[in-house]
């Protein structure tokens, strides 16, 4: 069992830190849990996150966090990762990650879903792509939109926060018009792409377009998204998290920018399939939701 | 540092580029001798005994209960330990640490300023490390320190380690423990 690799053998009890105890003894994995994981049980359970090197404040280190506790089964889940600041915090994630080459994060991720798939038949086993708008929107739109026309069981979750930030502020497809960055200086001179309505067109079951500036939403999205993509088909979130080093706000002043987005390039959208409808108004029946 | 040729494109000696690769099946190497694996199992028994602060270092496969193999070995290592009189510092896993590593008490393959407690640590058991971490690990700590390293490895051995020996399983482990009882009691230790 995937969760065994979390149970310290007892001959070695003493001389593990406190962390890593407290990573078997109190962490919300699946299979301790009666009612489904979520958001509310961050402030006293054990996080799957311990630490990260993003710049202080960044909203990509809350959505994280709110993701991770979101995951119906975290011991049975792999997360595919891009290039990108968000892979600053990959490497402190205590659950299996793939870092794949900039922009491959849905072949790669096709690859692990139909092995596991293959390997482990009577599990089930989730796997997540999460990757900045750079990987999704420009240079992996390819292999995104490839694995939403074949049909993948794998959710997709881009962490837009409208720029490469980790190669220090460039546009990208993700960029709004007229925005100028460090490194874009004559100002972007078109449209923001629009990649939840593409996601939808290619064949995505369950698509939103979300701001993390509500925890309880995105966990929500989040695993309704996962369920989804198990027994249906692909999914897609677009969660901005917006870059405040590149847009000059400082480290307290992320909530606030995600509330205003919240009205304007990020009001909500969602789109469910008929047949996503129906199976998430069963699991929800069976208490999985 | 950086010279010529592939040798160079490693910021470490590596053993490989000096002529030492990992022992074929059933035997074992020190330093750069293939010996057999009895002759390799004294000695390394002989190295903990008698060098400074003696340590093993139990990786991932062997610190969590995931499997039978690894609880049995769980068991024998606590004994091994016991027997070569060595500290036990876990390496329960491979994420870097921020914002910075304590070398005083642990060790981090993600971590270039690995030296291993600062060089005090003078003979090393790498158990249950994966193979990809340790043939990292062995390189740094065979560059920055004199430690004598000792991979005992359930696969195919790492030639970065002064000492290693391969397809090491519990009962292999049940074997190296007698031997470095035996060991023991000609050095009347
Ligand atoms: C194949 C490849 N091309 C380019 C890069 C350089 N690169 C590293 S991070 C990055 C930008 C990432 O942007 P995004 O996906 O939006 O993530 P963010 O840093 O904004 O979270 C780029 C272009 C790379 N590492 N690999
Ligand atoms: S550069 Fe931007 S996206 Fe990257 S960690 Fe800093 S605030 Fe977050
Ligand atoms: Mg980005």
């Amino acid at each position: 069992m995937a969760i065994d690799i979390y149970k310290i053998n007892p001959e070695f009890r003493d001389i593990m830190p406190k962390e890593i105890i407290d990573l078997e003894e109190n962490a919300t994995w699946a299979q301790n849990q009666k009612k489904p994981r979520g958001i509310k049980e961050m402030p006293d359970t054990k996080e799957i996150l311990e630490e990260h090197s993003l710049c202080a404040g960044c909203p990509e280190a809350a959505a994280l966090r709110y993701v991770l506790a979101a995951l119906p089964k975290p011991e049975e889940t792999i997360i595919v990762n891009s290039t990108g600041c968000t892979s600053l915090m990959f490497p402190h994630i205590a659950l299996h990650t793939v870092h794949s080459l900039f922009g491959n994060q849905n072949a790669v991720a096709t690859g692990i879903k139909r092995v596991l798939d293959w390997r482990f038949p009577d599990i089930e086993k989730d796997v997540v792509v999460l990757a900045g708008d750079g990987a999704t929107v420009d240079i992996g739109l390819d292999y995104t939109l490839q694995s939403f026309f074949r049909q993948e069981n794998i959710t997709t979750i881009c962490f837009d926060n409208e720029v490469y930030a980790n190669t220090g502020g460039q546009e990208s497809g993700a960029t709004p018009k007229g925005q100028v960055f460090k490194m874009a200086p004559t100002g972007k001179k078109f449209e923001k792409v629009k990649m939840w309505e593409l996601a939808t067109t290619a064949g995505c079951h369950y698509t939103m377009n979300m701001t993390a500036s509500a925890p309880k939403a995105v966990a929500k999205a989040v695993r309704e998204a996962i369920l989804v993509a198990r027994e249906i088909g692909p999914t897609f979130l677009n969660i901005y998290t917006p870059c405040i080093l590149e847009i000059g706000l400082s480290a307290n002043e992320g909530l606030g920018e995600m509330k205003d987005q919240d009205k304007d390039r990020f009001a909500s959208y969602k789109f469910v399939s008929p047949e996503a409808e129906e199976f998430l108004k069963k699991c929800k029946e069976e208490g999985k939701l | 540092m950086a010279n010529q040729g592939p040798a160079y494109y490693s910021p470490y000696p590596t053993a490989l580029y000096e002529g030492v690769s990992t022992p074929v099946e059933g035997k074992a190497i020190l330093l750069d001798k293939e010996v057999d694996e009895e002759t390799a199992m004294r000695e390394i028994a002989k190295q903990m005994l008698t060098k400074e602060n003696a340590t093993i270092f139990p990786g991932p496969q062997v610190l969590y209960s995931y499997s039978d193999e690894a609880r049995k070995k769980a068991a024998l290592i606590k004994e091994m330990a016991e027997v070569l009189n060595a500290k036990m510092i876990p390496m329960y896993d491979y994420r870097p640490k921020y914002p910075k590593i304590d070398a005083e008490i642990e060790i981090n393959p993600n971590h270039p300023n690995l030296t291993i407690w600062h060089n005090d640590i003078k003979a090393a058991i790498f158990i249950g490390v994966h193979c990809h971490y340790a043939n990292v690990a062995l390189k740094m700590v065979r560059c920055e320190t004199d430690c004598y390293t000792i991979a005992m490895c359930a696969l195919s051995g790492h030639e970065d380690a002064m000492a290693t020996i391969r397809d090491q399983h519990a009962s292999d482990l049940e074997q190296f423990i007698k031997i470095a009882r035996e060991v023991k009691a000609e050095l009347k230790l």
